[in-house]
């Protein structure tokens, strides 16, 4: 630290100071060597500062996120566009979507998009688990943003929490027994059966197609682990106490049932027993 | 001392002697038990209901004894462990009690709501045999429009009974009905807050519910029903016209035996099949729901089915306001006209139709005998028209499950529901005013030249002509036309034996069809002998 300012001080009392004893040749050389010492220090701040032409074309990849790039340069380009910055009316900018979203979208088959319509549906995944990381990768280190933590997403979790969150956050749309409900204009929000702790937990950070984000700061890493703990273990592991659950669809099938049952197995024994006269 | 002999065989006619001796009851209770009903399948609609509600008494009782209708708060610390820790009403633990902790408590409350659908369901399917047969007709207005009420009253026990679990979903329910009291115009306010003890839900509303659920709308259930078969016990049943059957008569059974088995029959098979639901099939999961809380609501929150159709009038009444620019300003909400207009409105049309239809006709006379729905059309358009209506606005109380499990817009389907209630139920009356008509054409017809034999007929000059059996013997010109009675025309020749008659039997022939008597003088029916294929060629065999 001392050494430092008094090599500073030594610099400038060097441009300051014996201003009397310097020569007119010396003088117009100082003065050059300022000159190009203060373009050089421009130039040099302009380098650092404005955006290079040579860092877009060569991003300092790692080789997963290579493997991921050439994975998206394949499947995912026509939409999204060339280095994921989006098409106009085709696909979104996924600068920023982190990945968390990917985890989400490319896992659950929802990626790649069979066709343009109100939302995609889940469909069996094209990408092995090591390339929907390898994508999620590329997409991380292109733009940042949301990432599923490693690790178990449910430990320590609270089912009574969880439930009381569930019920708050997700039965709006995703009904009280997680099986999806309809939202407008041929929007759904999907059943839960068949989803991933991972792919629930990237759901509610990333908040794809028409699902809100639950960010960490509206729901917390641990109540996000409480929500994963009641839907994987209870609303999927209970087997129905009361019998066969008729979809969990509500008083709708319960209504259908006590025709399609009770009514109709009760006129046909009113029409046995009145038959036996 | 000697032991006197006890006569077993006597016992019975010496204790109903002594009963008769004290109290004359023999009289009265012989031209009761001696009391003659027509038998037909379709009478046994109404007995469905009446046993269901006897299933819901005694489900209900057992429910009584372990619900707890108090909205204090307590923290559940039962069986069902994702509930565990979570403050709830007392209403919703003791619900959870009863379904998790309480033995045969599950079973008993999904009998309960099960019974009380079946209930509900097997009263609309019985009104409309009355309505289809005109059974309504003087002298029974009185007793159709005690069984409308028994509808409305059945709905206000249904909707009360959804409500005191006080899970989300009740709790939702009865939100929307505290919205659908606001709505009504000038007294809404008030009536609110009357119900409510104030502010919805305040801490009141389930206490009321449950003296109004277990006492005061089951008494007047059993008041109506208790008056519905009293009526049909002084005013007779219908029955079908046929042979040796008038309106002056009642051919039939007998009370007693054979028809009060029947029936203890019947009762036995509707428990039975209640039962097998509560037991298989999972009803109202509360524990899914949770406890009510303000904010908390669920997709596919729906009522109960028989309340359905005012969701969907709801669901599908554009938002259209009434603003009256009186003092601030006083609005008239669009939930008034779908949920407070609309039943009131069906209330009056289903009591008043049987005087609407009398004076329609100018028919005052005494009916006793059915209609077949062929024969009057008009009334039975009139009833597709109703239940269409009905139906379109069922399916939109659901429009959202619908749309989501079939994959159609949730748009889509509300702008279906808004068009096919202007146009499915003239359509309905349109086909079903044309399908009984050909059907009135067809008895007519076979009336008039018999029954269709399916023999060809080649005349001499090449013309082919359907061979027809007729009813009756021909008169001078051939024609042997029989009056319509109003009952079931022959239409196939076993009817008539001229053919083997049909094999008798219900889930499996009781004869086998070979042994089935072919009619005298007609010859023993063979196999068909066998064919050679007729090819050109070689036979390739």
């Amino acid at each position: 630290m001392t050494s430092d300012n008094d090599r500073r001080r030594g610099l400038l009392a060097r441009l300051r100071g014996r201003p009397a004893a310097r020569s007119r040749g010396r003088r117009r050389l100082g003065a050059a060597f300022r000159l190009i010492a203060a373009l050089t220090l421009a130039g040099g701040a302009y380098t650092v500062f404005a955006p290079g032409v040579q860092a877009q074309e060569n991003p300092p990849l790692t080789g997963a996120a290579a493997e991921g790039r050439a994975l998206f340069d394949v499947s995912c380009v026509t939409c999204h566009g060339r280095n994921a910055q989006g098409v106009e009316g085709r696909g979104p900018s996924l600068i920023g979507v982190g990945s968390a979203s990917v985890e989400f979208q490319v896992s659950s088959g929802r990626m790649p998009m069979a066709r343009q319509e109100a939302q995609a549906m889940r469909k069996p995944p094209v990408f092995t688990d090591e390339q929907v990381r390898q994508l999620g990768q590329y997409i991380q280190e292109l733009g940042g943003g949301p990432q599923v933590p490693q690790g178990n997403l449910r430990e320590g979790a609270n089912l009574s929490t969880g439930g009381e969150l569930f019920r708050i956050n997700c039965s709006q749309c995703h009904a009280f027994g997680g099986g999806g409900g309809a939202l407008s204009s041929g929007k759904y929000a999907p059943s839960l059966a068949p989803a991933s702790d991972a792919q629930i937990y990237a759901a509610m950070l990333s908040g794809p197609q028409n699902m809100p984000v639950f960010g960490d700061n509206q729901i917390t890493p641990e109540q996000k682990a409480d929500i994963i703990a009641y839907i994987q273990e209870s609303l999927k592991a209970d087997q129905d106490q009361g019998g066969f659950n008729l979809g969990r669809y509500g008083p709708s099938t319960e209504g259908l049932a006590i025709f399609l049952v009770g009514i109709v197995a009760l006129v046909f024994a009113s029409l046995w027993i009145a038959g036996k006269s | 001392m000697k032991r006197r002999k006890f006569d077993v065989a006597a016992v019975p006619g010496k204790a109903a002697g002594g009963v008769d001796d004290r109290f004359q009851v023999a009289t009265p209770l012989r031209k009761l038990l001696n009391k003659v009903f027509p038998d037909h399948w379709s009478f046994l609609l109404g007995e469905i209901a009446l046993f269901s509600f006897v299933v819901l008494l005694l489900t209900g009782v057992f429910l009584t004894f372990f619900y707890e209708p108090a909205m204090t708060e307590v923290v559940y610390n039962g069986s069902y462990a994702p509930l565990r820790g979570t403050p709830m009403s007392a209403a919703y633990a003791s619900s959870l009690d009863i379904s998790f902790d309480v033995r045969g408590g599950l079973i008993m409350r999904q009998m309960h709501h099960w019974s009380a659908l079946l209930f509900m369901a097997a009263i609309v399917v019985h009104m409309m045999r009355i309505f289809f047969t005109g059974a309504f007709r003087k002298p029974r207005e009185t007793n159709w429009i005690i069984g409308s009420l028994l509808f409305w009253v059945g709905f206000l026990a249904g909707f009360s009974g959804y409500s005191l679990p006080d899970d989300g979903l009740s709790g939702t329910g009865l939100r929307i009905a505290s919205g659908i009291m606001l709505s009504i115009p000038v007294i809404g306010s008030w009536v609110t807050s009357s119900i409510f003890g104030g502010e919805f839900p305040g801490e009141i509303i389930i206490s009321r519910f449950f003296i109004a659920h277990v006492l005061l709308i089951p008494g007047l259930l059993v008041a109506l029903i208790s008056a519905h078969l009293g009526l049909v016990f002084k005013q007779k049943h219908t029955q079908w016209p046929g042979p040796g059957r008038t309106n002056e008569n009642v051919v039939g059974e007998r009370m007693f035996p054979r028809y009060a088995l029947k029936q203890g029959g019947f009762f036995m098979v509707v428990f039975g099949v209640i039962a097998l639901m509560g037991g298989l099939f999972q009803i109202n999961p509360i524990w899914y729901f949770g406890p009510y809380e303000a904010w908390v609501v669920s997709a596919a929150s729906q009522p109960d089915w028989y309340v359905m159709f005012l969701d969907g009038s709801t669901r599908l009444m554009p938002a259209w306001e009434i603003n009256i620019p009186i003092g601030n300003g006083y609005v008239i909400p669009p939930l008034f006209w779908p949920t407070v207009v609309l039943p009131g409105i069906l209330v009056g049309l289903s009591t008043l139709y049987p005087f609407v239809e009398a004076r329609q006709l100018k028919d005052y006379r005494h009916h006793n005998l059915l209609q077949r729905p062929r024969d009057v059309p008009a009334r039975t358009a009139v009833g597709a028209m109703a239940v269409a209506f009905y139906i379109v606005l069922t399916l939109s109380g659901a429009n959202d499950v619908i749309a989501d499990k079939f994959h159609i817009s949730l748009n889509a389907m509300t702008w279906a529901g808004r068009i096919g209630l202007l146009i499915v139920p003239p359509l309905a009356y349109y086909v079903t005013y044309r399908i009984c008509l050909g059907l009135q054409q067809h008895d007519r017809e076979v009336l008039a030249h018999g029954v269709e034999t399916g023999i060809i007929r080649r005349l001499p000059d090449g013309r082919f002509e359907e061979v027809h059996q007729p009813l009756s013997a021909a008169d001078g010109h051939g024609h042997a036309e029989l009056d319509y009675v109003g009952w079931v025309v022959p239409k196939k020749m076993n009817r008539l034996g001229a053919l083997g008659p049909a094999i008798r039997g219900f889930f499996y022939p009781i004869e086998k069809p070979v042994e089935a008597p072919v009619s005298p003088g007609h010859p023993p029916v063979e196999p068909r002998p066998e064919r050679a294929e007729i090819g050109s060629g070689e036979s390739r065999r």
